[in-house]
């Protein structure tokens, strides 16, 4: 071989390989992350820790029960404000998507994606906390919602546009209008992949807690008042973490890993939902 | 009968209609829309639910910019780089605010393209397949852990980290430069940018290797037939032909990274200083949100704090429809990157 080609050999041999070790440097944080939540986490969570609430500085013990009863309240009622139009959005996207508008709304969709969670967070205090005088755990659940509605309108279009076009044609074929095609046939055989993208949608704004931080505001004391100030379990942990208690800081990371479980269990959950479909086809 | 007629004559003028302008979509070739009343309310209703996007998004940029008026009126353009923030003079500038936006998401890009890029090219190139899959998703759940909880870690370890084992080293390398001087405290822009660079990889990793994988096999096998090696055929095959869909993914990574909250109000520092030396604390405009916004007592500091947030908003969004825009023209419509996971 010339001595030209083993010199492009070697590049070779050595991009890939500084390629595979760029690649293990990305995937790094990850488990120290969840190394660390597991290691400085766990020794901070018992029994209590799910069903009391804090106990005044100074003692140790106590739990977040009050932030896990907000977070699902708040989460809760994001999705039955949120859910409705974005999947509403995404079946229309996917059975009316072409020509101008469609495409405007994708675009739309796509790029409030990537929007600060925090401006929304602004939104919802000038409509519903300014208005008001004070803070609700509404307010927090319509900026949730609003961070909701882009993500479920994409997967869900994705998923009705994976229903084969024959399905379509055999009903109308039978002669259902178009309006029951869609709901009972085309809808109803992507089912499970709505479900799937609401469920990745709940994992994300269930870790939100930029667009809470004005709205929900936080609540020491257990409340279940959609009208009133609410916890919820990040801006638990954000008040725990930047305080100056050492007990505090262990319930920040106790706190955090029972969030991380959640999120993480919704998300493989719908992971795993969408595999067993496509395995079925 | 008459109902017969009817029909066809509805049926030949839409479908003429429809192919006159050219937007013959593949059902109202099956069935006129308007034959069905319910027809009609579904589609109506339908419309009526996905008009609602656009229209928050113009509700949003609206309601900034008419709350942020007084800010806008009394400081006009100075606003964006004066460094004064001084709630009792009722003096407000953003240049601060909007320097550390800027420079903590540079940082963060700069160590997180190289990783990402490594990540997108190994798994679509080099990997055996058994591998693919599962390194895909371990890096995918980085956009899973929530701000707050990369916030936690930052505090409770990164920063520990930085000042123990990584900044001295780093200091006497390169301490002479304006970008290492000064005294470490912990919070500061090293690590907001690092923190922000764990976020955004996995992002730009998903996107960018959606748009790998849509180059056609036949790139790659001309590079090979050539006598390219795998990474010439790579490097002068591959990437070029995806060059605008990567260049979409990076500023999608971007748009991420300017308006992370809560890990960067952690560990950044949150103090209004511009300096070049990354170990000093910086300030961003979405952390500058998140810690006054609800302390903001007079008409003229909300202003202010309304204003910073319509040109976060004006930016991420501009950044992310350009993005959108590159991405799409290679991956064609498909939703790459808007999944959260």
């Amino acid at each position: 071989m010339s001595p030209r080609a083993v010199r492009r050999r070697l590049v070779s041999g050595v991009m890939t390989g500084l390629v595979a070790v760029l690649c293990a440097t990305a995937v790094l944080p990850l488990l120290l992350i969840f190394a660390d939540l597991i290691h400085k986490g766990a020794t901070a969570i018992d029994w209590n820790f799910f069903v009391r609430t804090p106990v005044p500085i100074g003692q140790t013990g106590g739990g977040v029960a009050h932030a896990i009863v907000g977070s699902a309240i708040i989460v809760g009622t994001a999705c039955l404000i949120g859910l409705p139009i974005g999947i509403g959005t995404g079946i229309f996207l996917a059975e009316y998507g072409t020509g101008r508008f469609p495409w405007i709304v994708r675009f739309v969709a796509d790029v409030l994606n990537g929007t600060p969670s925090i401006v929304i967070g602004i939104l919802a205090w000038t409509w519903l906390v300014r208005p008001v005088g004070h803070f609700s755990a509404l307010a927090g659940s319509v900026a949730l919602a609003l961070l909701m509605v882009p993500m479920v309108a994409r997967t869900t279009e994705e998923m009705v546009r994976l229903v084969p076009h024959s399905l379509r044609e055999a009903a109308l074929a039978l002669g259902y209008p178009r309006w029951r095609t869609s709901l009972q046939v085309v809808v109803r055989t992507a089912v499970a992949g709505i479900v799937t993208g609401a469920l990745v949608a709940v994992a994300r704004i269930a870790g939100e807690t930029a667009p809470l931080l004005f709205t929900a505001l936080g609540n020491l004391h257990l409340s279940t008042s959609l009208g009133q100030p609410m916890q919820a379990l990040p801006l638990q942990i954000y008040l725990y973490a930047t305080g100056p208690f050492e007990e505090w800081h262990r319930l920040a990371w106790a706190s955090a890993l029972v969030l991380m479980a959640l999120v993480l269990l919704l998300a493989t959950a719908a992971r795993w939902a969408t595999r067993r479909r496509y395995a079925a086809r | 009968m008459l109902r017969g007629v009817l029909f066809r004559v509805r049926y030949t003028a839409v479908t003429a209609r429809a192919k006159s302008t050219g937007r013959l979509s593949r059902v109202s070739v099956l069935l006129p829309s308007f034959h069905n009343r319910g027809d009609r309310a579904y589609r109506v209703t339908l419309t009526g639910l996905a008009s609602l996007l656009p229209l928050l998004l113009v509700v949003v940029a609206a309601e900034l910019a008419v709350r942020a008026w007084p800010s806008m009126q009394r400081f006009g353009f100075s606003f964006l780089w004066t460094g004064r923030w001084d709630p009792v003079a009722e003096v407000y500038g953003a240049g601060p605010l909007i320097f550390g936006t800027l420079m903590s998401s540079l940082v963060a890009l700069l160590l997180a393209v190289p990783l990402a890029l490594g990540v997108a090219i190994f798994l679509t190139e080099f990997a055996p397949k058994w591998m693919r899959q599962p390194v895909a998703f371990l890096v995918e759940l980085l956009a899973a852990v929530p701000s707050v909880v990369y916030g936690v870690w930052g505090v409770f370890v990164l920063i520990p980290f930085l000042r123990a084992h990584a900044v001295p080293p780093l200091k006497a390398a390169l301490g002479w430069t304006p970008f290492f001087s000064g005294v470490f405290y912990g919070n500061s822009m090293l690590a907001g940018g690092i923190i922000l660079a764990i976020m955004i990889v996995p992002y730009i990793a998903a996107v960018s290797r959606e748009v790998l994988r849509a180059v056609p096999g036949s790139q790659r096998e001309a590079a090979l037939g050539l006598g390219a090696t795998r990474w010439e055929a790579v490097w002068s095959a591959v990437l070029p032909y995806g060059r605008a869909g990567v260049i979409g993914a990076v500023m999608l990574g971007l748009g991420r990274a300017l308006g992370e909250t809560m890990a960067v109000t952690m560990v950044i520092g949150n103090r209004h200083d511009i300096s070049a030396s990354l170990l000093q604390p910086g300030y961003t405009m979405a952390a500058a949100l998140a810690n006054e916004f609800s302390e903001a007592t007079t008409g003229m500091y909300l202003a202010a704090l309304f204003e910073v947030g319509f040109v976060l908003f004006v930016i991420t969004v501009s950044v992310n429809a350009l993005a959108r825009l590159l991405v799409w023209r290679v991956a064609r419509g498909g939703a790459a990157g808007s999944r959260a996971l």
